[in-house]
C-alpha cells in the first residue's frame, strides 16, 4: 500500500467539545491537537464518554459546542478519510456478508452508490486483504473468525477506504495474547505510512507500550499528552478517583 | 409431463401463472430487505392494517382496484403514525401500541366488510385469490413489481450499509430517515400486491419466508435478494400447480409451499443447516483462534 504522506498540516484540532444526551453530558470540555503519524489512547473509567467522543470525531454524534477539524477544515467533509470500528458488540455478525463483502464496503464512499466496481478498486481490496494477511480467510463469513481476525477484517476495510484516521472502539477487547502482539504490530505500520490512529482502551498495563499519546478523561479531560509524560499515578488517580488510590499506578481496571 | 401443463390450458390459471411469478419474485426479493431490518413482525401488523382501508374506500367510493390501494395506503400510513405518536407522548412502546391499534382497525375493517359486501367479499381481502385477478390488477401487480425491483437495484448500495451499520450509514451522507419512509412505502405496496394473490392475513408469509431462506443459503447480500427472488417465483409456480391437482386454496397453498421450503432448508441447507451443524459438531471443531 501507498505510503501517505505525513505533512505538517495533516492536523487534528479538537477544541472545546461537548456531547449530551438528553440533560446528561457526555463530553465535556475535551481539546487537544495531534497529527498523522500518531496514536492517541482515550482511557478513562466506564461511562466517561469514551465512545461518545470516538463517535463525534466520526461524526456519528452531533457535538453540543466546539469543533473538530481536521486539516484545517471541519472534520465531517472529510468522511471518506475517516474510518470508524465500534465495539465488537455493536456489530451485527450474523450478517450475510464474507471477510471481502466487508473490505468491498471500504470502496463505496469513492464509487458513490451506482457505479460499477472497477478494475482498480479490486486491486484496493486485494491489497487491504493482504496487508492485513486475510487473504486465505476472504470467503469466510465475519461470524467464523477470531477475534482478532474480525478486527483485522475492520482495519482493512479502513485501508480500502483510504483512510487517514482510524478510530478504534475497544480494539484490543477480548484478543487473546498474540493477537493483541499482532494488533500492535499492525498499529506500527499504519502510523508509518502516516496515518493516524485514536482508540479507546481499558488495558491500562498496555497503554505505554501501544501508544505515543494519551487523553485521560472522566466525562471532562483531565489531560492530554505524550505517554510519559501524562501517564503518571498523579493523573491516573484523579480519572480513577480512590479505587485506582488503592490499587496503586499501573494496575488494570 | 402432462400433470405440469394441464392446468395451464385454463386461462384462469395462465392469468395465475402470469400474477404467481410477478408477485411472488416482487415478495421474494423485497423479502431480503425485511429480514435483513428484522421486521418481519412489524410488517405483518401492517398487512392486517391494510384491511380496514380497503373496507372503508369501498364503503364511501365503491369498489375498484385504485380506490382499494389509496384507502390500504392511509390506513397503513395511519395505524404506522399513530404507533409512532402513542411511542413518542406516553409510556406504552411502539411495538404494544401496534398490537392494540392494528388488532382494533382489523376488527373494525372486518364488520365493515361484513355490512358493505356480499359474503363472499370478506373471505377474498382476508385470504385472496391469485385466479380472480383482473387486467388491472395484473397492471398494478406489475407496476408495483417493477418500481421495487428497480428501487431497490438502484440503492442496494446504501441499503445494505443502512441495514449493516445504520449508525455509520448517516456518517457516509447517506439520507437516512429519508431512505427509511421510501422503503416503508415500498413494503406497503408490495403488501397491497400480494393481497389480490393471498389476502392480508398470509401476505406476511409470502413476504418474509424467501429471504429467510435464503439466510440459510447464502453470505452475500445480492444473492439474497436475488435468490429471494426466484425462490418467491417458484415457490408461487408450484403451489398453484398443487392447488389445481388437490384443490386447495391458491393462497395458503402458496404460503405452505413457502414454508415447508424453509424447514427443509432450516434442516439441510450445506451451510447453515441443522444437519451440517451437528455434523461438523462431531468430525471437526472449525472456526476461530
Amino acid at each position: 500500500m501507498k505510503a501517505h504522506d505525513c505533512k505538517s498540516h495533516h492536523v487534528l484540532e479538537v477544541e472545546n467539545l461537548c456531547v449530551s444526551y438528553g440533560k446528561v453530558p457526555a463530553v465535556r470540555e475535551v481539546a487537544f491537537e495531534t497529527q498523522c503519524g500518531k496514536s492517541v489512547a482515550l482511557v478513562g473509567p466506564n461511562g466517561a464518554g469514551k465512545s461518545t467522543l470516538l463517535k463525534a470525531l466520526a461524526g456519528l454524534e452531533r457535538p453540543e459546542c466546539g469543533e473538530i477539524r481536521w486539516r484545517g477544515r471541519a472534520m465531517t467533509q472529510s468522511s471518506h478519510e475517516i474510518a470508524y470500528l465500534p465495539q465488537r458488540e455493536e456489530i451485527d455478525w450474523n450478517f450475510p456478508a464474507t471477510v471481502r463483502g466487508i473490505v468491498d464496503m471500504g470502496r463505496y464512499p469513492h464509487l458513490g452508490w451506482w457505479r460499477r466496481f472497477r478494475s482498480e478498486d479490486a486491486e484496493r481490496v486485494d491489497a487491504a486483504l493482504r496487508a492485513m494477511d486475510l487473504e486465505d480467510l476472504q470467503d469466510r463469513q465475519i461470524s467464523a473468525l477470531s477475534g482478532g481476525q474480525q478486527q483485522r477484517a475492520f482495519l482493512a476495510r479502513a485501508l480500502a477506504q483510504e483512510a487517514h484516521v482510524f478510530l478504534l472502539d475497544e480494539p484490543f477487547t477480548g484478543l487473546d495474547a498474540d493477537a493483541q502482539e499482532r494488533l500492535r504490530a499492525l498499529f506500527d505500520s499504519l502510523k508509518a505510512e502516516g496515518r493516524l490512529i485514536i482508540a479507546s482502551h481499558h488495558d491500562l498495563d498496555t497503554v505505554p507500550s501501544i501508544y505515543d499519546e494519551v487523553l485521560l478523561q472522566a466525562t471532562t479531560q483531565v489531560a492530554f499528552g505524550a505517554v510519559h509524560e501524562v501517564f503518571t499515578s498523579r493523573h491516573l488517580k484523579q480519572v480513577f478517583g480512590r479505587a485506582m488510590a488503592v490499587m496503586g499506578g499501573g494496575q488494570t481496571v | 409431463m402432462n400433470w405440469l401443463t394441464e392446468p395451464f390450458e385454463w386461462v384462469i390459471y395462465q392469468r395465475a401463472l402470469l400474477a404467481a411469478v410477478i408477485i411472488g419474485f416482487t415478495n421474494g426479493y423485497v423479502s431480503a430487505y425485511v429480514v435483513l431490518r428484522k421486521a418481519a413482525l412489524k410488517t405483518g401488523s401492517l398487512s392486517h392494517a391494510l384491511l380496514p382501508g380497503i373496507a372503508v374506500a369501498i364503503w364511501l367510493f365503491g369498489l375498484t382496484a385504485f380506490n382499494a390501494f389509496a384507502g390500504a395506503v392511509v390506513a397503513a400510513l395511519m395505524i404506522g403514525l399513530g404507533s409512532l405518536l402513542v411511542a413518542q407522548t406516553s409510556r406504552i412502546d411502539q411495538d404494544t401500541a401496534l398490537g392494540v391499534l392494528y388488532t382494533a382497525a382489523f376488527s373494525g375493517g372486518i364488520v365493515l366488510l361484513n355490512f358493505v359486501n356480499a359474503p363472499g367479499e370478506l373471505e377474498h381481502w382476508l385470504f385472496g385469490d391469485i385466479r380472480g385477478m383482473s387486467d388491472s390488477d395484473l397492471w398494478t401487480v406489475f407496476g408495483i413489481a417493477v418500481a421495487s425491483l428497480v428501487g431497490l437495484t438502484l440503492f442496494k448500495r446504501p441499503i445494505i450499509v443502512m441495514l449493516f451499520e445504520p449508525n455509520v450509514a448517516r456518517s457516509l451522507g447517506i439520507p437516512v430517515t429519508m431512505m427509511n419512509y421510501l422503503l416503508f412505502a415500498l413494503v406497503i405496496f408490495v403488501l397491497i400486491s400480494s393481497i389480490q394473490a393471498v389476502g392480508c392475513i398470509l401476505a406476511l408469509g409470502l413476504l418474509v419466508s424467501p429471504g429467510a431462506t435464503m439466510l440459510l443459503f447464502t453470505d452475500s447480500p445480492s444473492r439474497l435478494f436475488w435468490g429471494g427472488g426466484f425462490l418467491g417465483a417458484i415457490s408461487s409456480v408450484a403451489a398453484l400447480i398443487v392447488s389445481y391437482w388437490f384443490d386447495w386454496p391458491p393462497g395458503s397453498s402458496i404460503v405452505l409451499v413457502l414454508g415447508a421450503v424453509f424447514v427443509i432448508a432450516f434442516v439441510a441447507s450445506p451451510r447453515y443447516g441443522l444437519a451440517s451443524k451437528w455434523r461438523r459438531r462431531h468430525v471437526h471443531d472449525v472456526s476461530s483462534s
